[in-house]
């Protein structure tokens, strides 16, 4: 029997053929890149970080100026409009798709039919080619300044973007915080209070109508004993533009557009085949057991259903965040269009600055698998 | 004696069947009910008349300068002028006929693979004669056919091109990863792993950039890649990894019998992969293998940012040529249209598919 026959030293030949191959050919690509890198004169390492990066960035959340911030603030201010845009897009995704994906399972024809326009429409068209659109058509067409669309008071929408009041949070705005968090803490004492009294009893207390009122109530109560510590900063016309409160730029605007409305259809997909996979014995069941509607829905399908659809909204999640990098096309200044767009032009370090763009986004994809491995744990169904 | 005989049904009663009974439960059952129909028959409203007074009512036709736009809709000459950028690119006008050609040998080789697809020569040529065959064609430089270099390749034609590529190239690819992530030697399993979440967790941009930037550093300074070729490099890689994880999940669907089943035969492994498994595997995958290839498919247009011209980017470059500003919103509706026709009909044919290879016993 020759050698080849025995499985074990098979496993180990070919393990070690794709080693050597890999290594080869790293080396080999190493090796070339070094020359390269020497025959071009490109300056490697990251030293670039420490120095003035001399461009201004439109929106910034970080103190940014053109004169003497430095690389490394514009990675920062890259990364946080990132990360801020994916979280705007995804707030609105959830609200759009849990909307859209009941509203497909309704018995209303009309609005059934019509839920399912919007999710074949949308899923169907590129998201840079959605960016684009909201960008170049329908951001660009709003009146100038001086016409601005007028949503509500003090609230504007025009070509240079929207703009609204900004808060200005007084010393007393603390006792409203307080009151927030105190009112939270209540809340999970009253909820373990109700499943207690619930196993001992069998009575049942209205914990989700209950800590709603109070979430809202409490604090709007501190805001007013406090002296209404809010004040806003309202923005005004003032020449060819409006001056004061916040603004949102249409980049961000078409970006947060787009990506909330392409995502929400897969969100909605999501939802949908959520609580169709409730097996329908379950509703029966549930019902047999004489089990009102809103009880079979809170108690039995629901907690089935969000178990099925997370995984796959968590993972749109991570997708609305990867989609937000074609940000570059239209110019929004998040991670890739400042870091690896402005910066890589100005060093011509595209190595360092493409493998730590990539980093970035991977590190934000593991984070967002290792918080979906921790809620599939906690939702696993507990067998006794 | 009593006769007990049946009566004759009655018809149902008339507000209990037909279309007033399937307007009452569908549109008007509850109170909240009538208002969502309400609310939903205004929504309807308020999108496709404006629409359809737009694209068909005020839009023109005919002529071929802005000036035959005088109806205030949609003006459809701009598209019609436009037509032969949108599809063949910068492509010489005079060499239309062998991009044309490519297509139509698409459905020749398309009906032989349906029609003699069991042979195994028929699988080579439709798989391997075909693409050589369209690169010969289009890019030229042979057989007395005028060279065209990559870039003058543009608009759908270039679309297509970068989309079947992708496809088709990453598919053993992928394949292959599949295999690895689910082997028993673990240098071989924790490599695919690695690769195959690496490329899932960054964006196609990022490896795009990378393509385009990094990967002619990594070769010595004669061997040159065009932007196209780079693009393809990136998509092929970035796609690859998504076909494996699509395939690995049909593997998993695989009961352990089947394999046990063909060790047992004396098959080797890779005659028990190929042979066993993977048809079994790539059935059950079908429907997200399309999927895959759609989200590919929209994918695509990210290469104008790294400055190729597909569709997209021609529609974007015609909508500032100065003979027809301000009629960009034509050319995103007719691009969003075909990409939309493109990604449905595809998502519905996965759907037969899905339901052609359904042998479940039911």
């Amino acid at each position: 029997m020759s050698l080849f026959s025995n499985q074990k030293f098979r496993g180990i030949f070919f393990q070690l053929l794709t080693t050597i191959g890999l290594v080869a050919f790293l080396w080999y690509i190493t090796t070339n890149m070094f020359t390269n890198i020497e025959q071009r004169g490109i300056t490697t390492g990251f030293d670039f970080f420490d120095q003035v990066a001399g461009f201004g960035i439109s929106e910034s959340v970080i103190a940014y100026n053109d004169t003497d911030s430095t690389y490394l603030d514009a990675f920062y201010v890259g990364l946080i409009n990132t990360l801020f845009v994916s979280f705007v897009g995804i707030f609105f995704a959830s609200i759009i798709g849990l909307i859209v994906g009941v509203a497909r399972l309704s018995h209303n024809f009309i609005i059934s039919k019509l839920a399912l326009g919007y999710i074949e429409l949308f899923r169907n068209i590129p998201i840079l080619l959605q960016i684009l659109f909201w960008y170049n058509i329908v951001l660009a067409a709003l009146p100038s300044p001086k016409q601005s669309i007028v949503l509500a008071e003090d609230f504007f929408l025009n070509n240079r973007g929207l703009y609204v009041p900004k808060p200005i949070y007084e010393s007393g705005f603390v006792f409203v915080v307080i009151a927030f968090v105190a009112t939270l803490i209540g809340i999970y004492i009253l909820k373990k209070w109700a499943n207690k009294r619930f196993d001992e009893t069998g009575k049942e207390f209205p914990v989700l109508g209950v800590s709603f009122a109070l979430i809202i109530a409490i604090p709007v109560l501190a805001y007013f004993i406090s002296g209404s510590p809010v004040s806003f900063d309202n923005p005004a016309l003032k020449g060819f533009n409006f001056r004061g409160g916040m603004s949102y730029s249409p980049e961000f605007l078409a970006l947060t557009f787009a990506l909330s409305i392409y995502t929400a259809t897969y969100i909605a997909e999501a939802v949908r085949s959520g609580i169709e996979a409730v097996a329908k014995g379950q509703k029966e069941a549930a019902a047999s057991l004489g089990l009102t509607s809103y009880q079979s829905l809170k108690i039995v399908v629901l907690p089935q259903a969000i178990r099925i659809a997370i995984p796959p909204i968590i993972n749109q999640y991570l997708n609305l965040t990867k989609n937000s990098s074609l940000a570059t096309a239209i110019g929004y200044p998040e991670l890739v269009t400042v870091f690896a767009g402005t910066v890589l032009n100005q060093t011509g370090q595209a190595i360092e600055i493409v493998v730590v763009t990539m980093m970035v986004y991977l590190t934000i994809s593991l984070a967002i698998s290792l918080i979906l491995n921790i809620v599939n744990k906690k939702m696993q169904i507990k067998e006794r | 004696m009593a006769t007990y005989e049946m009566k004759e049904a009655k018809p149902a009663p008339k507000n209990l069947s037909g279309p007033i009974r399937w307007i009452k439960e569908n549109l008007l059952a509850t109170p909240l009910d009538i208002i969502l129909t309400v609310l939903g028959i205004a929504v309807l409203l308020m999108i496709i008349p404006p629409f359809v007074q737009w694209a068909v009512i005020d839009a023109n036709f005919v002529g071929t300068t802005r000036e035959a736009c005088t109806d205030g809709g949609a003006c459809w000459v701009f598209i019609k002028e436009k037509i032969t950028l949108f599809i063949y690119g910068f492509y010489p006008e005079s060499e239309y006929w062998r991009i044309n050609l490519s297509f139509v040998l698409f459905f020749v080789f398309g009906a032989l693979f349906k029609f003699y697809g069991q042979s195994f020569i028929t699988k080579i040529a439709v798989f391997a004669g075909y693409p050589v065959l369209v690169y010969f064609l289009v890019s030229g430089g042979y057989f007395g056919l005028e060279a065209v270099s990559t870039d003058k390749w543009g608009g759908l034609t270039l679309t297509l091109i970068v989309a079947a590529v992708g496809i088709v190239a990453a598919f053993p690819i992928g394949i292959v990863l599949a295999f690895g992530r689910q082997s028993e030697l673990p240098i071989i399993r924790n490599l695919s792993v690695i690769y195959i979440e690496f490329i899932r967790g960054v964006p196609l941009i990022t490896i795009l950039f990378m393509a385009s930037v990094i990967l002619p550093l990594f070769f010595p300074e004669g061997m040159t890649f065009d932007k196209l070729l780079r693009a393809l490099i990136g998509i092929t890689l970035f796609q690859a990894a998504y076909i494996a994880e699509v395939i690995r999940g049909g593997l998993q669907a695989i009961p352990k019998g089947q394999y046990e089943a063909a060790d047992s035969l004396g098959l080797s492994y890779w005659q028990k992969m190929l042979l066993v498994i993977l048809p079994q595997a790539l059935k059950v995958s079908i429907p997200n293998l399309v999927g895959a290839s759609i989200s590919l498919f929209k994918d695509t247009t990210l290469v104008l940012i790294i400055g190729l011209f597909d569709l997209l980017a021609m529609v974007h470059l015609t909508g500032s040529d100065a003979a027809w500003l301000g009629y960009e919103t034509e050319g995103y509706v007719f691009v969003t249209f075909i990409f939309w026709i493109f990604c449905y009909s595809l998502s519905k044919y996965s759907n037969i598919l899905e339901q052609r290879y359904n042998t479940d016993h039911r």
